[in-house]
């Protein structure tokens, strides 16, 4: 099913409003689909006969890698394509690394357009663009057992339900971190134990949050424990009533918000200066501002937290698939995971890369909390693309343009 | 048989130009043509793109531009939040442009019709040397100022006032667009307070007219193309900017150009960003017809 037959499907539905026809569209997709795949019946499939089926899932996959195609085409955040670890990949490989970096991952999911256009091979998606690429046919699935670092991952890491589907992996995680609660020290004596520091009126004008509708996923999480009526298990499937209480929860929280900052620097400047004293936050900025001494601490509260792990994912018409595999699993290796932890700012999928970032910066292992046990990474919920598609098993959870429609009027 | 050859060379020039001078309309049709077909191409074209752009949307999924023809965008539009947004931006570009003809009438008077040629000259540098430093650098600039324990809270504490923190709020932002459009303001009311006949003014005094009502009735009128022009800078600028709001402004500091932005950006919905991107267009063509009404341009 290509995107131009999803198109067809959905323009014969005339919807009137915008937003009834994000739903109708996918609704209609999905059904046009679900008329041309065959259900698997496993049990993850539950949420794949609700809704859609991923276009690539029956391409054929590897079996060997084989000789390099002699250049790798990659789209990337900025960051994780370093000369420290890309120069010896290339003498190693003989496999040429051009990088293009992604901005956001809508970015991203652009870029990779059309199977990535047969222009890159490689794009290291966040989990909340990785189902759109998914079921957008953008990527296609990858033998696992020619990664052989992927047995040393965290078993949550080695088939998420973000970038695996009915037991097919589109892709290898790559790195990831926890949305953290950062809060100065001179305001806390001790460590807030709650969310509710920022949703509650007490800092006042000395709150800041990230501006990214995925925020809302924040709110839901919150909302999940302090209002368990609404029932929300998932804050990334929300049904209309749950994502309306979010929504109103993030519209209660905006005057206590001093600024919505969409570039690190602008937090670190904000808690270096005192200007807010609690925020939503990645742990690199807490680490850039402990390294410059500025009193500031963070927490995961009783709550959990929301966090992004990131993905290889193989374009489906990759043209040079052996140096894509080759940098998988290069990529991969405890080395390399830790030096891209260390300098990125971000925690290892690898298991055995702890002691190597300890070696190159110390202290980095437990800073990026890559030591903790497994009940640590259980509280962290990882972004994914809000669907229609349920648990439930209905489809009437809110999209992903709504959210973005959502969080416009809450910060406009 | 070379003189032959160039004088059949200067008789066909002559004819041609001849022929050009003859017919006016060809004359002014090669001229034109060039540029016209530049500005068609270029600039025309590309609007008529995003005209016809908001009209389309996006497959909210797969983020594939969808062809077809919708008033969806515009509907969307007309909700209560882009309103509020609008309206934010309309009001600081009608704030900034004041702000900048307050303060630029009496410098620009004073450097055009006060100064000496060598204070004026100096002058002149001071207003346009931050032009030469980067937009970032200078807005940065006002970052530090004005954040809390800032440079301007140190000063007002200096002298007793006590702390401000105006940082991340839309007073900050009033305050580094005032700064950053100055220029665009001076120079042109310079321009038009420095063409202004001595004898104008001395004719006035002699006709007995004090100072305020010489500078209300003579100096103001013939002043006002200067105001206008500058003012077109200083709004149509604070309408279409983007990045004071993100590094400057506070929670309530969304702009059209941040609209815009994070359409392009986070939601890449291309369609509904183009039609945000009209609005600025639209409120520029009713300035520009409203500063026509009040005589703006008959000076030029």
């Amino acid at each position: 099913m290509s995107a131009g037959e999803t198109k067809g499907t959905g323009e014969r539905m005339k919807p009137r409003r915008r937003h009834g026809a994000a739903g109708a569209l996918i609704a209609a997709a999905a059904a046009a689909m679900a008329v041309v795949s065959i259900i698997p019946s496993t049990a993850s499939a539950g949420r794949v006969a609700a809704g859609l089926s991923a276009p690539s899932a029956n391409l054929p996959v590897p079996t060997t890698i084989g000789k390099g195609e002699g250049k790798l085409n990659l789209i990337a955040w900025e960051g994780y394509v370093q000369p420290e670890w890309t120069k010896p990949f290339e003498k190693q490989t003989g496999c040429q690394v051009n990088v293009k970096y992604a901005g956001t991952s809508s970015d991203m999911v652009s870029l990779m357009a059309n199977g990535g256009g047969g222009q890159y091979d490689l794009v290291s998606a966040s989990g909340d663009a990785d189902l759109r690429l998914i079921y957008g046919g953008d990527v296609r699935p990858v033998n696992i057992s020619l990664i052989p670092s992927w047995k040393q991952f965290y078993p949550f890491l080695q088939s998420p339900a973000f970038n695996t589907i009915a037991g097919k992996h589109y892709g290898v995680s790559f790195e990831f971190g926890p949305n953290i609660l950062l809060y100065s020290t001179k305001t806390f004596k001790t460590a807030p134990t709650s969310w509710s520091v920022i949703y509650s009126g007490k800092y006042k004008g000395r709150v800041t949050v990230p501006d990214n509708p995925i925020q809302i996923a924040d709110a839901a999480l919150y909302l999940s424990k302090s209002q368990p009526k609404l029932g929300i298990t998932d804050p990334y499937e929300l049904t209309q009533p749950q994502f309306n209480a979010a929504v109103a929860l993030l519209k209660a929280e905006h005057p206590l918000i001093k600024k919505y900052w969409d570039l690190a620097s602008q937090e670190i400047s904000l808690f270096q200066s005192g200007t807010t004293v609690v925020g939503a936050a990645w742990p690199y900025q807490e680490t850039t501002l402990a390294a410059d001494h500025a009193p500031v601490a963070s927490t995961i509260p009783k709550e959990g937290a929301t966090g992004w792990a990131d993905t290889w994912m193989l374009a489906t018409k990759a043209p040079d698939p052996n140096c894509a595999y080759k940098w998988m699993a290069y990529m991969s290796t405890p080395q390399i995971q830790a030096e891209d932890a260390d300098s990125y700012g971000e925690t290892p999928a690898n298991t055995q890369a702890c002691a190597i970032m300890d070696k190159i910066a110390k202290g980095s292992c437990a800073g990026y909390h890559a030591n903790e046990p497994q009940s640590y990474f259980n509280t962290i919920k990882f972004w994914k693309t809000p669907l229609t598609t349920c648990d439930n098993g209905k489809n009437d959870c809110v999209p992903f343009q709504d959210w973005v429609t959502a969080w416009t009027q809450i910060i406009g | 048989m070379s003189t032959i050859r160039e004088e059949r060379q200067v008789v066909g020039t002559a004819r041609v130009s001849a022929a050009l001078w003859r017919r006016a309309w060809l004359r002014a049709t090669l001229t034109l043509t060039p540029p016209l077909a530049w500005f068609l191409v270029i600039y025309l074209a590309s609007l008529a793109l995003m005209l016809v752009t908001a009209f389309w949307t996006v497959n909210p999924f797969t983020n594939v531009l969808e062809h077809s023809w919708t008033f969806a965008n515009f509907d969307q539009l007309f909700t209560s939040v882009y309103g509020t947004v609008i309206a934010r931006t309309v009001e600081m570009a009608a704030i900034v442009t004041l702000t900048d003809i307050v303060i630029a009438l009496p410098f620009a008077y004073y450097m055009a019709r006060v100064a000496s040629a060598r204070g004026r000259r100096l002058l002149f540098t001071a207003v346009l040397l931050p032009l030469w430093a980067s937009y970032l650098a200078r807005v940065y600039a006002w970052i530090v100022i004005l954040q809390r324990g800032g440079t301007l809270s140190w000063a007002f504490q200096q002298v007793g006032l006590g702390p401000v923190n105006i940082g991340y709020t839309n007073t900050a932002m009033w305050l580094v667009y005032s700064y950053i459009w100055l220029p665009f303001m001076i120079v042109p009311v310079y321009g038009a307070l420095e063409r202004i006949p001595d004898s104008l003014l001395e004719a006035s005094g002699d006709l007995g007219a004090r100072a305020w009502r010489t500078l209300r009735t003579v100096v103001l009128p013939l002043a006002l193309p200067g105001i206008v022009a500058g003012s077109i800078f200083t709004f149509s600028l604070t309408l279409g900017d983007f990045i004071t709001p993100l590094l400057v402004g506070g929670a309530s500091s969304q702009f059209i150009g941040n609209v815009i932005y994070s359409n392009l950006g986070t939601a890449n919905n291309l369609p509904f960003a183009a039609t945000l991107a009209l609005v600025p267009i639209a409120i520029m063509v009713v300035y520009l017809l409203g500063a026509r009404a009040l005589g703006a341009f008959e000076a030029l």
